[in-house]
């Protein structure tokens, strides 16, 4: 899947984010950022440590308030529609593990009372089973796993049924095989149920195989926009990884930001 | 408002305490002690003093309404902590849930657990001293009102404290109640106290049930303007305590404290 393209509407996308900035003190932490996630599409947002992109994810998720810029999930703008607006979002995330005095079965009804996710017994049966949480479903959190723990965290992110769905490193704790069938089961996902995904993940061969566009943000910009596959031949690196390193090592000034690849996003 | 997302933290609080009797037994077992020992006193004061004051009845019965105030504010704040201690911020507030939703279900979890609290003060004061508490008649009613007002309205302003100044602020919650009891008579009048102390007191509503009580109990009849007063003074307070709360949250997700919430970071 190739960059949103000018004649893209609006309404088809899961994520429109228009200069999205955030500001402690002297320090920005995001610099006016602007990208879309289309319904169906895996974006990777690439990036070395402080970068910026957990600081766009909490900002996705309403628990960080831009400093400037606007967030639209479902074309629902973030700032004046919260609650409906994170209706249609779910996340995971390695820094936010589920309750540990909760078991399995107990976070999942939980949340999906949070999410007022219907017919929720059924929902909740149909992931233990899918996700393989069948035999722990009565087991408290804190006594499972890290592998274990991220198969219940994306569990309770796909239990609402997103549009858009934010995964921070999700595969981190998980085998390289649980890591394989998670990553297909996600692109399944996407592709049957129309929700947008927004991905970060520091394993550079996992955003080649899943994600159909990666955004590289250095400083708190994006300095680069593209297909994974394509994106290191184009600028003479021999892989991702390597074209990451190359970005990552190069000085803020060396790299100005990227206009929006969809003039609908530009500010 | 939703009833779904209420259930939710009411729910998860029930789940809590059928799988951890550490929880269940604070709520019972502190003031079955306090019940007990303030019997015993009572009882003693009964036959030694010759004022004609019923000690049963002033002295374990203003014990047993200070009581049932602390426990309603620790309603709150215990539900509003189990999220605090598993570091759930995240998780919880980056769903639809709204705020009132969240207020609500922690003061509809605080009454469960008060109530159970007062049940079991009035098994043991009633069974073991004979106190006449149903004496009081309908007038239970408003002061139990009034208590419990003010218990909702401490609870989330201590909780709103938390929130800004993160889990280590928590010490502050606890001597409260300890705090205030000097100021709103609950062991004897207002008038026992210098001007300023007096002032004060009169700006706390449980210092109207506690002067009321005394008046009934001693024959003088009560002053309905008085607990009138008390009511509104509750009611004030937790309007002002919401906003308090609403006002403080809005700082934590725009300040990014929300986001990074933990005993170093927030501050």
């Amino acid at each position: 899947m190739s960059a949103p393209g000018a004649a893209t509407a609006a309404t088809d996308y899961a994520l429109q984010v228009r200069a999205l900035r955030k500001q402690y003190g002297d320090t920005v932490a995001v610099d006016g950022i602007s990208f879309g996630v289309r319904r169906s599409e895996i974006v990777g947002l690439l990036g070395p440590n402080g970068a910026g992109k957990t600081t766009t994810i909490n900002m996705v998720l309403g628990v960080l308030q831009p400093s400037a810029g606007s967030i639209l999930i479902e074309g629902i703008e973030l700032s004046r529609h919260r609650s409906q607006a994170l209706a249609h979002t779910n996340f995971a995330a390695v820094y936010a593990p589920l309750p540990g005095n909760l078991t399995v079965q107990q976070n999942l009804r939980f949340f999906s009372l949070v999410y007022d996710v219907p017919a929720a017994a059924a929902r909740i049966e149909s992931l233990l089973t899918e996700y393989d949480l069948r035999r722990l479903r009565k087991v408290r959190c804190g006594l499972l796993s890290s592998g274990e723990q991220t198969r219940l965290s994306l569990a309770k992110a796909v239990l609402n049924q997103p549009r858009l769905l934010l995964l921070d490193e999700p595969t981190a704790s998980l085998d390289p095989s649980a890591a394989a069938l998670v990553r297909s089961r996600i692109r399944q996902m996407a592709q049957r149920s129309g929700c947008g995904i927004l991905w970060t993940s520091h394993n550079m061969y996992e955003v080649q195989e899943t994600c159909d566009r990666v955004l590289f943000l250095s400083h708190g910009r994006i300095l680069l926009e593209g297909d994974p596959k394509t994106l290191p031949h184009e600028h003479g690196a021999a892989t991702l990884e390597e074209l990451f390193i190359r970005l990552a090592r190069e000085p803020q000034a060396d790299h100005p930001q990227m206009p929006a690849a969809d003039p609908g996003l530009a500010p | 408002m939703k009833w779904r997302p209420i259930a939710a933290i009411v729910l998860r609080q029930f789940y809590l305490m059928r799988s951890s009797p550490t929880r269940v037994l604070p709520m019972v077992a502190w003031v079955a002690v306090d019940i007990i020992l303030w019997g015993f006193i009572s009882r003693y004061l009964d036959s030694v003093a010759s004022t004609g004051v019923n000690f049963i009845s002033s002295l374990l019965g203003a014990v047993l309404f200070w009581d049932f105030f602390t426990r309603v504010m620790q309603g709150v704040t215990m539900a509003f902590f189990e999220d605090v201690w598993s570091r759930n911020f995240i998780n919880m507030f980056a769903t639809p849930l709204l705020i009132s939703e969240y207020l609500t279900g922690l003061v509809l979890t605080a009454i469960i657990t008060s109530l159970v609290g007062l049940l079991v003060m009035l098994v043991l004061a009633t069974w073991l001293f004979g106190l006449p508490f149903f004496s009081l008649g309908l007038l239970l009613l408003p002061f139990l009102l009034v208590l419990f007002l003010f218990g909702i309205a401490l609870g989330v302003l201590a909780s709103a404290m938390v929130l800004r100044f993160g889990p280590a602020s928590e010490w502050l919650v606890w001597p409260i109640p300890a705090l205030l009891s000097p100021f709103v008579g609950v062991f004897y009048p207002l008038s026992t106290l210098p001007a300023w102390m007096r002032a004060v007191g009169h700006l706390l509503p449980p210092s109207y049930v506690f002067e009321s009580m005394r008046a009934v109990l001693g024959g003088h009849g009560y002053s309905p303007g008085g607990l009138l007063t008390g009511v509104g003074l509750a009611t004030l307070d937790i309007l002002l305590a919401a906003w308090l709360f609403t006002c403080v949250y809005r700082y934590v997700v725009r300040s990014g404290l929300l986001a990074r919430y933990s005993a170093e970071s927030a501050g």
